[in-house]
């Protein structure tokens, strides 16, 4: 908690945090308004919403492929048309990532967390006037998990083994216990759409707070308030205009010059100079996502763990965080979870750059000879440069880092996840749990260190059960420890989110659940005259 | 034609548009005129109706060949894009990719099959008319490509109208003054503006004329609801980028044509005449160089439709360009099929054009010996 809140103050003292963020997030990990206020050296000042105008977003992502499904929302545009449209039946809080009800109003696990029912919220109307029901919902959710489905959602929704209706309320039975069901559910895929999408998966209807207008993929999408909203605390502006901004420079000239309101993905190399523009807002969000060089454990010479050592010492994560990112980001320690996750382990020692460690443990290892490692900028933006610096620093360890430059096209298919040493990118997911279970079990589709170990296996499963937290805390911290220690996850650094808006956006809600508040920058802003 | 199938067309006319060469252009009108051998295997009636109307003659082959040539260009685009590592299923999902959501792509869209069956299985549609559907939106190729090929003519249109007179009389005045100060000014602005790169001529447009002067209309969005003065508001700025780019190579091409014939001995008997200069440059030589002028122009104008799709992102212009791009990404085949067969259309369209206006402007050209 410490190390995070020196964390946010150092953000703070690099400009990258307003007063209101800094509160905001300070207060969401147990520290008093007071304490933070001191911190900061003046209070809050809220902030009454204003309704009306039209809110202009330019964004990066689009595509002329992008499906209207949700159930095939892939782009970062697509995410947030769907959060403007549809309404999930758990978000997560913006500021402590713990599950809040949407459509679901409330829910009730059984003792071993294996069988869960949720009140469905009475009174909610779709935007075609149907009164949203039980079924509705059912059939959504039966739409991602039948075996013909082709959702991205797929994979969270694995663990779910029947769905059925008691009354009025949903209950969902699980192959085994999972005490964080309702945050999975809070997957951007899952919008509750009426007959479950069977009728019409692109509809676009759903009860969400605004209506979709007009949608042209790859280039724009309109959309008004939704006037019989079932929340009022959301949806401020008339309209919401969404165009497809794929070229960075674009972004910031239709910003700065004010045809845009809000940007996304500002890159940490231009961010500087944007923040001179005396209209502008840069609004950096730490989260979850990290940028990772991974090593497959079952393949030579990775599998020995002395070399693992030597390459995770041998990373100068400090100065990669500061060429890479702009400094817009935390360093990483080698297991894929930070502060901002609910239970997480804290007081893990730092790993730090050590070059003698690392030619200690590369002399243990008696592997001779470079090691190949294979990038392309569609790993992450800036993973080409990120890869020479780790052969700089490398090379001061003695260690002999081949960097080999691969096709951005088809990247995902034929390097990631196939060769043994890549560098790579994870968008964070909403619990550790997730997290551990979509990338290091041994059975998972991506698991792409090729950690494979029975024990972390067994604790897994047994904290994703466990109700009590203080017995979870420390299985999670276990966990962390093996990752970090015997796992093939070089983890430099987690990125922050940066985003700009010109100054009369306000209420923006910094949330570490995912880029661009979470998807809802456009539901949860107004503007200001 | 390797992985980059058909991301190639464009790329070429962008080094043809580039190079100031009029060999480029020379070569790509006889590439299209090569059908010559495949016209005399046919019996006499075909020679007779060639020699009575040898321009209808001429039309009736290429139109022939291009049926032909089309044929090809689909073969090898289909070709290109199975080269291409991982298929839609696999590309589309990307990082969140699943085994399971994987097979079911692939077996709802028919990848399961061979490439041969999936290929016919699309000749047969598109020999109906019917391009299918888009695998990844599930829209209508059609309906997709009739909005985006109107942005992208609508763009081309106006970057020809402005463009084209202008290089054509730029190159007169450059002829006319040829070596003296309006020709080297002339000269040496077109050449800066072809030697920038085009995204980068837009980007200094945006900063002046958006971002610091506020004057220009950014990004250049065009949707439905727009009415006829807000479109052409909107395109002012990618249209200005497109005809600084293609000015200088049809300007050089007039200019350096025209030079060529006024060599030559009747322009000289002309001027012994006492005809005045801009006369002789209008009435004389013109004529007589308009056919490789009208080479360059048909590139140009063929570039404009199919090889702007830098221009179109910078300015966030919903054109054909990215459209396909898009597709190709993810390998959508029949967005790839059908955007690249447009385009090769125009290709094969615009120099046909050309090489019948070439016959029509030069007699010697209109009746062969």
């Amino acid at each position: 908690m410490t190390d995070y809140t020196k964390y946010l103050t150092s953000q703070v003292t690099l400009g990258k945090m307003n007063r209101r963020e800094f509160l905001g997030r300070t207060a969401a990990f147990g520290i008093t308004l007071a304490a933070a206020g001191t911190m900061f050296d003046t209070a809050a000042r809220a902030q009454e919403p204003k309704r009306g105008g039209n809110l202009k977003l330019g964004l990066e992502g689009a595509a002329a492929t992008d499906s209207k499904d949700p159930a095939k929302a892939l782009s970062q545009f697509m995410f947030v048309v769907g959060r403007n449209w549809g309404d999930m039946l758990v978000e997560s809080e913006p500021l402590t990532g713990q599950p809040v009800p949407a459509l679901a109003e409330s829910w009730e696990p059984s003792a071993d967390a294996a069988t869960w029912t949720f009140t469905i919220r009475k009174g909610v109307k779709f935007h075609d006037g149907k009164e949203l029901t039980v079924d509705d919902v059912i059939k959504t959710l039966q739409r991602h998990t039948d075996e013909k489905s082709e959702s991205g959602a797929l994979g969270v929704m694995k663990s779910i083994k029947e769905i059925k209706a008691d009354g009025d309320k949903l209950v969902l039975v699980l192959s085994e216990g999972n005490a964080d069901l309702p945050l999975l559910l809070t997957d951007y895929h899952l919008i509750i759409q009426p007959n479950g999408g069977l009728d019409d998966p692109n509809a676009m209807i759903g009860t969400g707070p605004y209506k979709v207008v007009n949608f042209e993929a790859g280039v724009r999408a309109t959309f008004e308030r939704n006037k019989d909203d079932w929340r009022q605390d959301r949806g401020y502006v008339d309209t919401v205009e969404m165009i497809a901004m794929n070229d960075a420079t674009a972004r910031i000239a239709a910003l700065s010059s004010g045809q845009v309101h809000y940007i996304n993905r500002v890159s940490p190399k231009t961010v500087d100079l944007l923040k001179r523009a005396p209209t502008v807002d840069i609004l950096s969000t730490s989260g979850r996502g990290h940028y990772v060089f991974i090593m497959h454990c079952n393949t030579a010479p990775f599998d020995n763990n002395d070399l693992r050592m030597a390459l995770k010492y041998a990373m100068d994560r400090e100065t990669m965080l500061e060429k890479v990112l702009g400094g817009y980001g935390k360093v990483g320690n080698d297991f894929p979870i930070n502060e901002t996750y609910a239970l997480f382990p804290e007081g893990i020692e730092q790993r730090a750059y050590d070059p003698d460690k690392a030619a200690f443990h590369y002399k243990k290892s008696g592997h001779s000879g470079s090691v190949l490692l294979r990038t392309s900028d569609v790993a992450f933006p800036g993973a080409v440069d990120a890869a020479v610096l780790y052969q700089e620093s490398a090379k001061k360890a003695g260690i002999d880092i081949e960097v080999k430059r691969e096709p951005g096209d088809g990247y995902w298919s034929n390097v990631w996840n196939v060769q043994p040493f890549s560098t790579s990118y994870w968008g964070g997911r909403p619990t550790q749990d997730q997290m551990y279970s979509t990338a290091y079990l041994s059975t998972a589709d991506w698991n792409d260190t090729r950690f494979q170990r029975e024990d972390f296996d067994k604790l897994l499963l047994e904290a994703r059960s466990e109700l009590d937290e203080a017995k979870r805390k420390e299985m999670y911290r276990t966990m962390a420890m093996m990752v970090r220690d015997e796992g093939g996850l070089i983890l430099p650094m987690f990125n922050d989110f940066v985003n700009a808006s010109s100054k009369s956006v306000k209420g923006y809600v910094h949330d570490i659940g995912n880029d661009m508040s979470n998807g809802y920058v456009a539901t949860r802003v107004w503007l200001e005259a | 034609m390797s992985g980059g199938g058909p991301a190639h067309g464009p790329e070429l006319t962008a080094t043809a548009a580039a190079g100031d060469s009029p060999q480029s252009a020379g070569a790509a009108g006889s590439v299209a005129s090569s059908g010559t051998p495949f016209v005399e295997a046919r019996p006499s009636i075909w020679a007779k109706f060639a020699k009575s109307s040898p321009l209808a003659a001429l039309i009736t082959q290429r139109l022939a060949l291009s049926v032909a040539l089309l044929f090809a260009v689909s073969l090898m685009i289909f070709g290109g894009v199975e080269a291409l590592p991982g298929d839609f299923a696999t590309t589309y999902l990307g990082q969140s990719a699943t085994p399971q959501a994987v097979e079911n792509i692939r077996k709802e869209l028919g990848l399961d099959q061979s490439a041969t069956t999936r290929y016919f299985q699309w000749l047969g549609g598109a020999l109906q008319g019917d391009f299918g559907t888009s695998w990844a939106s599930r829209n209508s190729v059609s309906e997709q490509i009739g909005k985006r090929l109107g942005n992208s003519l609508f763009l081309a249109f106006f970057a020809a109208i402005i463009s084209v007179p202008l290089a054509v009389g730029l190159g007169m005045l450059a002829v006319q003054y040829r070596n003296r100060l309006p020709d080297k000014i002339i000269n040496v602005v077109s050449l800066a503006a072809i030697s920038l790169p085009e995204f980068f001529v837009g980007y200094l447009l945006i900063l002046f004329f958006a971002v610091q002067m506020g004057v220009a209309t950014f990004p250049a969005t065009v949707y439905e609801s727009m009415t006829f003065g807000q479109r052409l508001s909107a395109i002012a700025l990618p249209t200005a980028t497109l005809v600084l780019v293609v000015l200088a190579h049809m300007m050089r091409m007039t200019r350096a044509a025209i030079l060529n014939v006024m060599s030559s001995a009747y322009v000289e008997t002309a001027e012994l005449k006492g005809l005045s200069s801009l006369r002789i440059i209008a009435k004389h030589a013109a004529p007589n160089a308009v056919a490789p002028v009208i080479n360059v122009i048909a590139l140009n104008l063929a570039y404009l439709v199919v090889g702007v799709v830098v221009v179109e992102v910078v300015f966030v212009y919903p054109g054909m360009g990215q459209y396909m791009v898009d597709a190709v990404t993810v390998r959508d085949m029949p967005v790839v099929q059908a955007c690249g067969l447009i385009f090769a259309a125009f290709y094969i369209f615009l120099n046909m054009f050309a090489d019948i206006l070439a016959i029509i402007a030069n007699p010697r050209l209109r009746h062969p010996r």
